[in-house]
């Protein structure tokens, strides 16, 4: 069976319905797991002091606001190359979801920095281009409310979603980029001589683990919420014109 | 409870904003999942 099939809605909703449980369910586990582990059971650093039980909500939640974007980057290009109207519904879905993580990011590292840069927000490249990523969400989801027609709907959504790729490309390399700013490098890297310390790393990662089964649940959960409204005015349609 | 220091409020700040927002998309998706689910039940019930 080609990999397309199971994004056909009937298939789609079949499998999702056994699916779903299992991921909240993990999601759940994975993020009181890595929390309670972070928030009870790590030692404050030398330097942040007990802020840096921050990073196991802020880091999560950055790495997903980007990858939101970029999941409904590739959802909005398989709808404009195959029309298929499963993908269109599940970048659709995932907007939302994306606004709550980007909100995460940016309260985090607000309240993070407050103490530890002496300011609540500042000018910088990563932070700015986070915060037109923020607005480009909004436009996303505001789009897609505002149009009437849904082909037309996610044929001009899938472009904004292209044009705001930049500012997801962005806020992740935006340090990178300009060598300048307050915002440091990544706090995850391949690179042990520049990671975290494990007694950080481990509980990061399950709580990256969290945010990411969440954030699929989430997204599974709306997509067959939006299959489900389309159907109602497919249904409601056909019964006007009968 | 873990002694805080002197970050106690931005530390219980970051954690409590953030769990708020992630029950409220959990919260609000699940209401629409089910109010969606039941209208469609009921349009093809009568359909």
């Amino acid at each position: 069976m080609s990999m397309w099939e199971y994004a056909n809605p009937r298939l789609f909703m079949s499998w999702t319905r056994s699916v779903l449980p299992w991921t909240f369910g993990l999601a759940g586990v994975c993020l009181v797991v890595g929390l309670v582990w972070g928030f009870f059971f790590t030692p404050d650093d030398f330097r942040q002091g007990s802020t840096v039980k921050i990073i196991y909500l802020h880091v999560p939640s950055a790495l997903m606001a980007i990858n939101a974007w970029i999941m409904m980057l590739v959802a909005s290009l398989i709808w404009v190359v195959r029309r298929h109207h499963v993908s269109a519904l599940a970048a659709r879905a995932a907007a939302p979801v994306g606004v709550v993580m980007t909100l995460i990011a940016l309260w985090t590292g607000a309240v993070w920095g407050q103490p530890m840069w002496g300011t609540w927000w500042a000018w910088d490249p990563r932070l700015t281009s986070f915060l037109i990523l923020f607005l480009f969400y909004l436009g996303y989801i505001a789009l897609w409310e505002a149009i009437e027609d849904p082909d037309t709907a996610a044929d001009l959504t899938a472009i904004l979603c292209i044009v705001g790729s930049i500012f997801a490309i962005l806020s992740r390399y935006a340090v990178f980029f300009w060598n300048q700013g307050l915002h440091q490098g990544a706090s995850l890297s391949l690179d042990a001589e520049k990671n975290v310390a494990d007694v950080f790393y481990y509980p990061l990662l399950v709580c990256i683990a969290g945010f990411v089964l969440l954030f699929v649940a989430l997204v599974l959960m709306r997509t067959r919420t939006e299959i489900r409204a389309r159907r109602i005015k497919a249904l409601q349609a056909r019964g006007q014109h009968a | 409870m873990p002694d805080l220091g002197s970050y106690a409020a931005e530390v219980t700040a970051a954690y409590i904003g953030s769990i708020v927002l992630l029950l409220a998309i959990v919260g609000l998706s699940w209401r629409r999942y089910a109010r969606v689910r039941a209208a469609l039940d009921e349009v093809e019930k009568n359909g």
